[in-house]
């Protein structure tokens, strides 16, 4: 039963159902204490919160958004839950899962997860002293960490399997839904389609693997965060859309703004990943713009439809641009 | 009739100086984010006030591209439909001067210091000549 002050107070509401809810995870919990959102996450919510008494922990909860919206979708919250399970098991940092939020918990879709000590903003990352051992060894590790993404067993997970052409027509299609004629994107969808890679032996990918998504303590990367994007793929995809220029946050090395590919590409291979193919990791670099792009446009089409009205919503949907200047200086003059 | 000063800019200027030193300082770390961001956003509406309008001349460019006159709209969709079936590509003349010119119409406003706007604005002036 949802009370009026429920609807009215949202975050009275949740504040209610958390507090019920770490009764089960600590019998000793008396309420939570300090519920606070955390900015980031485009498509999920994430909210910060303490324990009240017992041991007093630090908690995460990411819930799906109340509104339903246009364009592609995570694999859901129940998914994104085996995934980061199964990656925990291989030796991947990542938070561990405390609690799936069932109907009975009232307050949506998604799970209650442990809070990693760290920083993923990247701006702090990428100019604040105290990460500058991390961001020396970034490039190698991030290979490293993504060799492990790579080996976890995929088997039975209820997520999708794209090859390089499914992925390319996805955004196609996705781009004519959401998006309005852009020559440059048609010219890169041209390319892309022209310079497809053969199709290697597919692995659980990360989906989303960038600076954002990682969580940085100052001896280096200690937490992958968001998984929602997870699919079985050509493992080469990861890696490009980690090179992809907009998340170098003006900076110009191009492993999110770090570090050289050289490095990534080495830590993968000694992390016992396939050996890796400059060329197609270079084509997925160009696919992450494309993709980046279609991402935007459904983003705007959110603002349109009314289903996010963010301030922050309506300036990501202006920056399509960035992704088309990216792709017209690949066509004219290739690599950055 | 004329308006009174402050102009659109001068005022605009001011919330986002606002937004950005007063408001983000007084709110709790979420609502300071999107006060940042919102400073943002007026600055991104200051520069589609101040800039000069480039439809026309992207739109006679777009017609000479095409071989047939419209709206900027129906012209970008004919040029989309001759890159996909491959009539039209880089090696047409006009194509990349338009796409250089458009794209930095847009960044320029939506977001001037972008890493890849310094690199195409660069690239266009090494095409025109210039050092």
């Amino acid at each position: 039963m949802i009370a009026a002050r429920d609807i009215l107070h949202p975050q009275t509401a949740l504040q209610n159902g958390l507090a019920r809810l770490v009764s089960t995870l600590d019998p000793a919990a008396q309420g939570i204490k300090g519920l606070r959102r955390l900015s980031g996450g485009a498509s999920q919510e994430t909210w910060s919160f303490r324990v009240n008494g017992g041991q007093g922990r630090q908690l995460i909860l990411r819930r799906e958004p109340a509104a339903a919206r246009s364009g592609g979708s995570g694999i859901g919250m129940a998914a994104e839950a085996q995934v980061i399970k199964r990656v925990l098991a291989a030796g991947v940092p990542a938070p561990q899962i405390e609690h799936e939020l069932t109907p009975d918990d009232g307050i949506g879709a998604g799970f209650v997860m442990a809070r990693i000590e760290g920083e993923a903003l990247p701006h702090r990352i990428l100019r604040d002293e105290a990460y500058a051992p991390a961001r020396a060894k970034f490039a190698r590790q991030a290979g490293e960490i993504l060799a492990r993404i790579h080996q976890s067993d995929p088997t039975g997970l209820p997520i999708p399997v794209q090859s390089p052409r499914e992925v390319l027509d996805d955004l196609a299609g996705r781009h004519r839904a959401f998006g309005a004629a852009r020559p440059v994107f048609s010219l890169a969808l041209r390319w892309l389609a022209q310079h497809a890679p053969e199709p290697r032996a597919p692995k659980l990918m990360h989906g989303d693997f960038r600076m954002g998504n990682l969580m940085l303590g100052s001896d280096g990367i200690c937490g992958v965060l968001d998984w929602e994007l997870a699919h079985i793929g050509d493992p080469m995809a990861d890696m490009g859309w980690l090179c992809m220029e907009s998340w170098r946050f003006g900076n110009a090395d191009p492993v999110g703004g770090l570090g050289h590919r050289e490095d990534l590409f080495a830590g993968y291979e000694a992390a016992g990943g396939d050996p890796v193919d400059p060329a197609t990791v270079r084509w997925w670099e160009i696919l992450s713009a494309l993709r980046w792009g279609v991402i935007i446009e459904e983003m705007a089409a959110w603002v349109r439809e009314g289903t996010d009205t963010s301030v922050e919503r309506h300036v990501i949907a202006r920056r399509a641009s960035e992704t088309e200047a990216i792709l017209l200086l690949h066509l004219l003059e290739g690599a950055a | 009739m004329m308006q009174d000063q402050p102009s659109p800019d001068a005022i605009l200027a001011a919330v986002a100086a606002w937004l950005r030193d007063t408001a983000a300082d007084a709110l709790p770390a979420h609502a300071r984010f999107e006060a940042k961001v919102a400073a943002g956003a007026v600055e991104l509406v200051r520069r589609q006030i101040g800039a000069e309008p480039s439809e026309g001349e992207e739109a006679r460019m777009l017609s000479a591209l095409v071989g047939a006159t419209g709206g900027l709209d129906a012209l970008t969709v004919r040029l989309c439909a001759q890159i996909e079936n491959g009539e039209t590509d880089l090696s047409t003349p006009g194509l990349s001067d338009l796409l250089i010119a458009t794209t930095l119409n847009k960044i320029d406003i939506d977001q001037p210091e972008f890493s890849a706007a310094t690199r195409l604005r660069a690239l266009a002036q090494r095409r025109r000549g210039l050092p």
